[in-house]
């Protein structure tokens, strides 16, 4: 029973011993610190950094057709990046013909989406506006596309 | 905090303040934070990461290639270094050839090692360059003049006949035209650019185009 009272003490005396260390160590951190502000300097061993190069591969008077792409290409990079945003590339297909696209488009695609009984329907409509017959019945059918039912066998 | 000022080639930090550790001409660019370099003249070259360099290859190790690049040691390059390159598909590269690359790591205390393509994978320009041409080597200098952008001496080249030419860090050209003639005439105004003065080059660029 005393010999845990006794651990008890010692463990305390241990911790105090080690935070004593521990902050004796807490004393050494401190000089590095001082000493770690001074660095706005880089220091570079490479020429391209600091000068503006040009890409070290040409080509003249389309000698090489490749590599006269690439120069145009290495040396657009290097000057011409702000600039780049405001040349949008120039789009295959204009934009009416684009709205005019979009809206066949929308409808075509539309109808693949649809059931079967009201893609009958669209046709019906459609055909009833490409005939041009406005007899002012939309209920009626034309004849061509009566609607097929089952027929029973005449005996 | 202040913004970050480079110190480049030729100059070294010591203390807070910095050291010269070349001759030459004191450069200042003031955009992108200021830079401060020396303008050496130099024949010898030392591998610098990032650096597109001419490489000679004088062995193949296994997996790896041996380049000559005029430093003091060979640099190294893996046969996967290029675009396209897998175990399968191996780059075709006998002792011999000429290879446009990069340095990856170029330190004093490793070996240099070189890649033929870039951070994205792709090859832009690096790689085999192909046959016939002509090598040769000039100072440093005079690399560093011609690839600055409008450089006098490769507009007024590039108007006398068609080539190609392939600029190396590392002091080495490579040019090829469609006669041996032609290739050693800009070969000749090439080396003797570094010692002419503009008039000069003129005057000889003018007697050629006249003939």
């Amino acid at each position: 029973f005393m010999q845990r009272g006794l651990d008890s003490q010692t463990k305390k005396q241990l911790e105090e011993e080690e935070k004593k260390i521990i902050s004796e160590e807490h004393w050494y951190l401190d000089v590095p610190d001082l000493k770690e502000k001074e660095s706005c300097i880089i220091e570079e061993r490479s020429f391209l950094r600091c000068e503006d190069l040009v890409y070290g591969r040409m080509s003249f008077k389309g000698f090489n057709p490749e590599i006269e792409k690439l120069m145009i290409q290495m040396n657009s990079k290097c000057k011409e990046e702000k600039i780049e945003e405001d040349d949008k590339m120039e789009a295959d297909v204009s934009d009416e013909e684009m709205a005019r696209r979009y809206e066949t488009l929308v409808g075509t695609i539309g109808k693949k989406f649809l059931r079967k009984r009201d893609q009958r329907v669209l046709k019906d409509d459609d055909e009833d506006e490409d005939d041009e017959v406005e007899e002012g019945n939309s209920n009626t059918r034309p004849s061509k596309r009566a609607k097929k039912m089952f027929l029973k066998p005449q005996d | 905090p202040r913004a970050r000022l480079l110190c480049g080639p030729g100059l070294r930090r010591s203390g807070a303040g910095l050291l010269v550790t070349k001759c030459g001409l004191l450069r200042h660019r003031p955009a992108g934070g200021g830079a401060y370099w020396v303008d050496s003249q130099q024949k010898r070259y030392v591998p610098v990461k990032g650096d597109h360099v001419i490489g000679i290859v004088t062995a193949k190790a296994g997996d790896v290639f041996r380049l000559d690049v005029g430093g003091s040691e060979p640099a190294s390059l893996s046969y996967l270094a290029f675009e396209g390159a897998t175990k399968r598909n191996r780059p075709n590269l006998q002792v011999g050839d000429l290879v446009y690359g990069q340095f990856v790591v170029a330190n004093k205390d490793m070996e240099p090692e070189m890649v033929c393509i870039d951070s994205s994978g792709k090859s832009s320009g690096m790689g085999i360059i192909g046959q016939d041409g002509f090598l040769f080597k000039v100072s440093l200098g005079l690399i560093r003049k011609l690839l600055a952008p409008k450089c006098e001496i490769i507009q007024e080249l590039s108007q006398l006949y068609p080539f190609e030419l392939v600029l190396g860090m590392n002091g080495r050209i490579w040019v090829k035209a469609k006669t041996v003639q032609q290739t050693l005439i800009i070969v000749n105004i090439l080396e003797a650019c570094e010692y002419m003065t503009a008039q000069q080059r003129k005057q000889a660029l003018a007697k050629l185009s006249g003939n």
